[in-house]
């Protein structure tokens, strides 16, 4: 025994050594060496040790029960008093009967579970330490007499890995979310502006995206072929600036009516030449442009589709747990990791707003006023609008057929000229605060009175683009008729140009005319790309000098001359400006209407979008950021921007309407554009087909072309979609069946509690301060540990504090009480759980020396 | 062996917020304490609204000075490692501003009004502590206890993501 007890001494001035070694060091790297040479190698030697030591322990933490039997060797082998121990391990073991070792694999069992549940265990630092020590102690010392380990290391390793894997997780993670692009401006605008904002500028990082794969597109298949290995400016007449022009071709003036030699480039439709096959490379760029303007609807459908679908999913995924919404904004909404002031600023300030958006919906739903009046108030104000829709409709078509009487007339003024234009933006400009007037009457929760409002210019502005196409239909309609002239004056030209030749007696090769020369006829695609890209332009510069007149000019305005003006302006009337959600939004989505519609006629009208939703996404940031007020009602984005999607939907259709039709139905020009020469611009498809696939493919596809075939088609799909919403519809009515049911547990649940509660409301306290590890003990148990526990808390003893502070350390000192309990002593325990109790209020017989060691006061008893 | 490098380097965090009180050498025993105001002003804490609660709730003595102990002790609570359940309890302290064991009402506001540095109205206030209560109080007796409030944070999204501190 008292050989032991050396030991147990030799081993704790050891971890002393070892403990007092790793200061060393740290004051080492610290002062820059003290000690240097063998000394200082040697001590880092130890230090080497020690961890390895610490490792075990910590792992002994992490362990589970299962692995028990692996540990206790382990440790004998790294021990440095290995033989020693084992010897005299060896020597009890011997002596041991079957039952006692039953015994002792449970106890050791019980102390396993202690050691890794440890962790869960809210006590105080020192009071884990010894409670951890001890229980350690106790497995080291039985478990080698019990059982054998190995593949300790193959563990230790696989731990390290699991955490490095889990560390490159999330770096990864961190990585990724730092490439999503404008993430860090959105989400400072998120949180200053609420989600509604974030939502427009997330729809316009999603629109670009979209608009950089379909300038992709464009570019990379049609653009860039035709500059390579088309042929050169100036080779033939629809590459050329006509000689009428040429003086002027380059002013700036006509450059920025797009005019010129901006007309004449590969920007346009009317530069491509309807050669079969362009360059080395066999390019059949006429098939090739074909293509790409219907796979750019293709694509977009696809995309807006996909992201609908993807939207609806989620909003089902994460519907039902709105539980505890408060509870958790409250709780868990606090960011612990955020350490810098700007951050915090941006956290306190989305925090707000996310409380204010809740608060919103909630007073929203627990509204219940005369609702009479409100569906009174609600219809009214429908009408009130249906009037102003038709009345502006009206407008429109009185002022087009005014204008078109105009156009015949000679010498008409420059009001009568551009009359449509001006009543469309006034009534642009007035009619959106009039429908927010009369939508006040409704008071509709913020969101849907955004859908509403959105929905109801959305109807507005379509009068305004169909207005536009049907001007545009006149025009390509005249300009058919005006082409048919033409055609026949080149005719004539060219074949009077041979004629004269020949007339001359000379060569039978006439000097061919220059390209500028001939007479050629209006292309009215290149027209309709003009108009379209004119439009996009000017829509551009109206929106910013707005943002810049409307939003900064004014804050500037009301920020500065408030010092010498004689009301508050910013709480007066100017105030500052609020951020117009439904107005952005539309005017994003009528935007990329016209992207799509004119894309086909002028490819370069994608790259002009996407420089526009680059800048207007920093512009608009800055502008938000600089001289913007949050809403009066910040209110929470729709989970989905599906409304945004659908409405997008619909303009994609629309604008893919009349595009469809002058491709199917209106002859190309003859002298211009990739399909001049045909009749339809789809006979490109025939006749890429008749000429480059073999045979049986084309007559595989004059059969798929059969009506009879397609209309079976359109049948089977119809049924389909019929099926699957039926299915779709079940679902639904399960899925809303499921989420009634669960409510009705919860409720249940909280009238048990309440019930439970109600009886024994001491037990609930006492629960209260206790992990469910130790709800397994009686209560009595708690009662007690919760007595030692609080005088320790709340009044401090010396002696306690003493020993707090020497566990600095926390694991280094952990051999220290190994060797100080003889063996046989824990034989005679019963194997109760109240033997791996919490330690301080433990009865434990101590007719052994415990073997204390002066000056650490671990082993002593606290009370 | 991380446990080891943690503490180490907590130990010289520890030493670095003053250097001339807190000794290099831990074998000596020597009972050093740091107040509050040296912990709070950690970069770590410097922005938390909540530090002096934090540091609180893990002072042995309750008045906010921390031994070194009760440091390892924050930062094991607080590191990515610990289990859910040891977390909900000392979130569960922290929150609970007059340490009665219940987080009460106006325990909510305070809560409430450190997170939003105090911009909501009055009536604001009651209507989110109202609404807390009623989602969370499972026994109806007006206040969260512990088992409410750990019934409600366990099935919380992003509890164990924001409540860590990274050292």
């Amino acid at each position: 025994k008292d050989k032991e007890e050396d030991e147990s001494k030799e081993e704790d001035s050891c971890s002393q050594q070892n403990r007092a070694s790793r200061k060393k060091n740290y004051q080492q790297k610290n002062s820059d060496g003290k000690k240097a040479g063998e000394e200082g190698s040697r001590q880092r030697e130890r230090g080497k040790k020690a961890p390895t030591k610490d490792q075990k322990e910590s792992e002994n933490k992490e362990k589970k029960t299962n692995k028990k039997e692996k540990e206790g060797d382990d440790k004998q082998k790294t021990d440095r008093k290995n033989s020693t121990t084992s010897s005299s391990n060896s020597s009890d073991e011997e002596s041991l009967s079957e039952e006692e070792l039953a015994m002792l694999m449970e106890q050791v069992e019980q102390k396993k579970k202690l050691i890794s549940t440890m962790r869960n265990k809210p006590w105080r630092m020192m009071k884990k330490l010894s409670v951890l020590r001890e229980a350690q102690a106790f497995v080291e010392k039985f478990e080698g007499a019990l059982g054998k380990g190995k593949g300790k290391k193959l563990y230790a390793y696989k731990m390290m890995m699991a955490k490095k894997w889990v560390k490159f997780k999330r770096d990864f993670d961190n990585f990724k979310t730092q490439c999503i692009p404008w993430e860090m401006k959105i989400k400072e605008v998120e949180s200053h502006f609420g989600s509604s904002v974030a939502s427009y500028f997330i729809f316009l990082r999603w629109m670009y995206g979209v608009n950089l794969v379909l300038f992709g597109l464009i570019f990379g298949l049609v653009i860039i072929p035709e500059i390579l290995m088309g042929m050169p400016y100036g080779s033939m007449p629809r590459k050329t600036v006509p000689r009428a022009e040429q003086a002027t071709a380059m002013d700036f003036s006509v450059l920025w009516d797009f005019e010129g030699y901006i007309k004449y480039s590969a920007l346009f439709y009317g530069y491509y030449n309807n050669q079969r096959t362009i360059g080395w490379l066999k390019y059949r760029l006429p098939m090739a442009y074909f293509m790409v303007g219907i796979s750019v609807f293709g694509y977009s459908l696809m995309v807006v589709i996909r992201s609908m679908a993807r939207n609806a999913n989620e909003s089902t995924a994460d519907g039902d747990d709105d539980n505890f919404i408060f509870s958790w904004k409250m709780f868990t909404s606090w960011d612990y990791l955020i350490g810098n002031p700007e951050t915090a600023d941006n956290k306190f300030a989305s925090i707000t707003t996310s409380f204010k958006e809740s608060i919103v919906d909630e007073q929203e739903s627990n509204k219940d006023e005369n609702i009479h009046l409100r569906r009174f108030l609600r219809v009214l104000a429908n009408v009130l609008i249906i009037c102003c829709l038709c009345g502006s409709g009206y407008l429109i078509y009185f002022v087009v057929k005014r204008s078109q009487t105009f156009s015949k007339m000679q010498n008409v003024g420059w009001y009568e000229r551009n009359e449509v234009e001006i009543v469309m933006s006034l009534l642009g400009m007035f009619c959106p605060p009039l429908f927010e007037t009369i939508a006040a009457l409704e008071n509709y929760h913020p969101r849907i009175g955004l859908k509403w409002q959105l929905g109801r210019i959305f109807a507005l502005f379509l009068g305004n683009l169909y207005t536009f196409l049907l001007a545009l239909m006149d025009d390509v309609n005249e300009k058919l008729a005006e082409e048919d002239v033409v055609k026949n004056i080149t005719h004539w030209t060219l074949l009077s140009h041979h004629n004269s030749s020949v007339g001359n007696g000379s060569t039978a090769t006439p000097p061919p005319l220059d390209p500028a020369d001939v007479p050629r006829g209006p292309c009215w695609e290149t027209t309709v790309g003009i108009e379209i890209v004119r439009l996009t332009v000017s829509d551009i510069l109206v929106t910013y000098i707005t943002i810049l007149v409307g939003d900064f000019i004014r804050a500037c305005f009301v920020r500065f001359m408030n010092y010498c003006w004689c009301w508050d302006l910013e709480a007066g009337f100017p105030s500052y400006a609020e951020f117009d959600i439904s107005g952005n939004v539309l005017g994003l989505i009528f935007n990329q209407g016209m992207i799509w519609m004119g894309s086909f006629y002028a490819p370069g009208l994608v790259g002009i979008n996407v420089l526009r939703l680059l800048t207007s996404m920093y512009f608009q940031c800055w502008a938000v950021m600089s001289s913007n007020v949050p809403h009066a009602r910040v209110f929470k984005a729709s989970k989905s921007n599906n409304f945004y999607m659908g409405l997008l939907l619909l303009i994609l259709f629309l604008s893919l309407l009349p595009v469809a039709y002058t491709i199917m139905s209106l002859p190309p020009s003859f002298d211009c554009g990739p399909f001049s020469g045909k009749k339809r611009m789809y006979e490109v498809i025939q006749e890429t087909i008749e000429l480059d696939f073999p045979l049986f493919v084309a007559k595989i596809f004059s059969y798929v072309a059969n009506p009879g075939l397609i209309i079976p088609a359109i049948l089977l799909m119809v049924l389909a979609i019929y099926y699957l919403n039926a299915v779709a519809e079940a679902y639904q009515r399960a899925n809303a069946e499921l989420k009634k049911k669960m409510q009705m547990q919860r409720e249940e649940e909280k009238n048990k509690r309440n019930n439970k509660a109600s009886t024994n409301p001491v037990l609930q306290d006492l629960e209260d301060l206790f992990t469910p590890s130790t709800k397994s003990e009686s209560h009595l148990k708690e009662a007690e540990d919760k007595k030692i526990d609080s005088p320790n808390r709340t009044s401090p003893v010396v002696k306690q504090d003493k020993a707090a502070a020497l566990g600095g350390s926390p694991m280094t000192g952990g051999r220290g009480t190994a060797f100080t309990l003889p063996p046989h002593m824990f034989m005679t325990r019963p194997p109760t759980p109240h033997v791996w109790a919490p330690y301080p209020g433990q009865p434990r017989p101590r007719g052994y020396p415990l073997g204390p060691v002066p000056g650490r006061g671990r082993g002593q008893p606290r009370y | 062996f991380f446990f080891f490098l943690l503490v180490y380097r907590l130990h010289g965090r520890y030493h670095e917020m003053a250097p001339n009180v807190v000794p290099m050498d831990y074998t000596k025993d020597p009972d050093v304490k740091l107040p509050m105001q040296l912990i709070i002003n950690m970069p770590e804490l410097k922005e938390n609204p909540f530090r002096e609660r934090i540091v609180e709730s893990f002072s042995e003595d309750g008045e906010g000075s921390l031994s070194f102990n009760d440091f390892v002790d924050m930062f094991s609570v607080l590191s990515e490692m610990a289990p859910r359940e040891l977390k909900a309890i000392y979130a569960f302290k922290i929150y609970d501003f007059n340490t009665d064991n219940f987080i009460c009402k106006s325990d909510l506001e305070k809560t409430l009004n450190k997170l939003t540095r105090e911009e909501l109205t009055a009536e604001e206030i009651t209507l989110v502590c109202e609404k807390v209560i009623e989602e969370a109080d499972m026994d109806g007796d007006g206040k969260l206890g512990f088992a409410d409030f750990e019934n409600m944070i366990s099935k919380a999204p992003d509890f164990l993501s924001t409540f860590h501190i990274r050292i």
